[in-house]
């Protein structure tokens, strides 16, 4: 329907034997131009409402332990926010492995508030369209603290031998074909101006168009209904790939994210943004 | 270096060198070794059924083209496409061309292979307009592949070109070793009698792509 709207605005589309008017890149600028007024108006960037939920849940009393989760260290100290997101992924010694945000989050809620980890994982995404305790607590937190990092320039952690080898890891994971599909990331994102169908593909190669993409996460996907964090964009990704559900905060998720991060290093971290 | 030599050096580094900044493989001086891929791998995708398990797992030409980045020294690509070229089945009857009207609507049907996609029953598609121009009324087409429009006409509808296509949506990597393209029908996710399907909506001369 939304393209219907956008399609009517750009002018008539004949539906018999003519070629609509159209073109692809109307059609691609018409959308793009809609999700840059949501971005543009921070009020109507429906990602809000999880911001303001994770600030609820970061500041409030939970859990079998019932407290807050200013006790919860994401790397620059605990209760520290601002800044954090920036820095991450990065090793943790406590949990002996480098992990994002989500990861770590998913962890503090377990280790500082005692929430059972399985509970926790069984609503990891919004349900389309979550209102207040719908939302996924992880999602929830992870906009919060994501956007206590804005302003700051992207600068994942690599001076640890276990960083790096989670950099090498995603590295490889980035370029391997696997799947009945023979798919790599590299197949749709390891060369410039690609497109699936009409949406814009991001080449990774590319430092601005990295810093971009890493700069803009989570992001509101309104095709989700929901806002989304990395986590959930690659299990997106492996779903279309034709690949089994990867477990979320996995070692191939963190790994990809560094290798990522590294990519987009230097961004300004402005977030949530709206996306298809 | 002196200023003339820097400046030499600036005026003949290619374009894209100086535009892109980074490349995809920057990296930190080392590369993963395989068993801690395959370790990672392995714990990442903790709860995947058993029978999906072996889409993690790679075939020789998936772990020669992942290594090589696609781009393998010739000796290797031509024991890829000798390899991939084997194991191609061909239609029992011989013929090349199905019905182009089935043909648009799998190359429109992005279904099938998805572990959310749980009908038995619905046939896969083969999502073509992901990443092909096709048919020119279809203004929804992606660009990770070349544009088909008007194929068949440009060949003058040619047998051997059926031929070719046949062959080349069955296993792509026959004729281009470590193709992005999906080996539709070497993998079974596509039937002998979609992909002629398909052939149609190419070489068809009634097909829309061909008017």
């Amino acid at each position: 329907m939304l393209v219907g709207i956008v399609l009517n605005l750009c002018g008539p589309v004949h539906a018999q034997q003519k070629a609509p008017s159209a073109s692809p890149g109307d059609t691609d600028k018409a959308l793009e131009k809609y999700r840059d007024m949501l971005n543009a108006d921070p009020f109507t960037n429906p990602a809000l409402l999880w911001v303001d939920r994770g600030e609820t849940l970061w500041k409030s009393p939970r859990g079998p332990n019932n407290v807050s989760l200013e006790g919860c260290d994401l790397g620059k100290g605990a209760g520290i926010t601002r800044g954090a997101y920036a820095e991450l992924p990065r090793y943790f010694a406590d949990a002996d492995r480098v992990m994002d945000l989500e990861s770590r989050l998913l962890r503090c809620l377990e280790k500082v508030q005692g929430f059972d980890p399985k509970a926790v994982l069984r609503n990891k995404f919004s349900p389309q369209g979550a209102a207040g305790e719908q939302m996924s607590d992880l999602e929830a937190l992870t906009a919060y603290v994501a956007t206590q990092s804005n302003g700051a320039k992207l600068a994942p952690q690599l001076a640890h031998p276990r960083e790096q080898q989670a950099y090498q890891l995603g590295e490889a994971l980035f370029f391997r074909r696997m799947g009945p599909w023979d798919f790599a990331c590299a197949t749709c994102h390891g060369e410039p101006g690609k497109r699936i169908r009409l949406q814009e593909l991001p080449y990774f190669g590319d430092r601005k168009q990295a810093q971009s993409v890493m700069g803009s996460w989570p992001a509101y996907r309104v095709s989700q209904e929901s806002l989304r964090t990395m986590q959930h964009r690659l299990y997106d990704c492996f779903w279309q790939m034709r690949l089994p559900a990867v477990d979320y905060g996995s070692e191939v998720t963190v790994a990809l994210t560094m290798y990522l991060a590294k990519q987009g290093e230097g961004a300004t971290l402005q977030v949530p943004t709206v996306k298809r | 270096m002196n200023k003339a030599a820097r400046i030499a050096v600036v005026l003949l580094l290619p374009g894209w060198v100086l535009a892109a900044g980074v490349s995809l493989a920057q990296g930190t001086g080392g590369a993963a070794p395989s068993a801690a891929i395959d370790q990672a791998i392995q714990s990442s995708w903790s709860e995947a059924p058993a029978t999906w398990r072996p889409r993690m797992m790679q075939d020789e030409t998936q772990r020669q083209c992942s290594q090589s980045r696609n781009a393998p020294p010739a000796a290797e690509a031509t024991a890829i496409s000798t390899r991939e070229a084997a194991a191609i089945q061909y239609p029992a009857d011989g013929r090349f061309i199905g019905d182009w009207r089935k043909g648009e609507a799998l190359a429109q049907n992005g279904y099938g292979g998805r572990f959310t996609d749980k009908d038995a029953s619905r046939p896969n598609g083969g999502n073509c307009y992901a990443c092909h121009q096709i048919d020119a009324k279809e203004i929804s087409f992606g660009t990770l592949g070349p544009p088909l429009t008007g194929y068949g006409k440009t060949r003058k509808f040619a047998a051997a070109d059926a031929k070719r296509v046949y062959e080349k949506i069955y296993n792509p990597q026959a004729a281009q070793a470590c193709s992005s393209m999906p080996r539709f029908g070497a993998s079974r996710f596509l039937t002998i009698e979609q992909i002629k399907d398909l052939v149609a909506l190419l070489m068809d001369p009634e097909s829309p792509v061909n008017k």
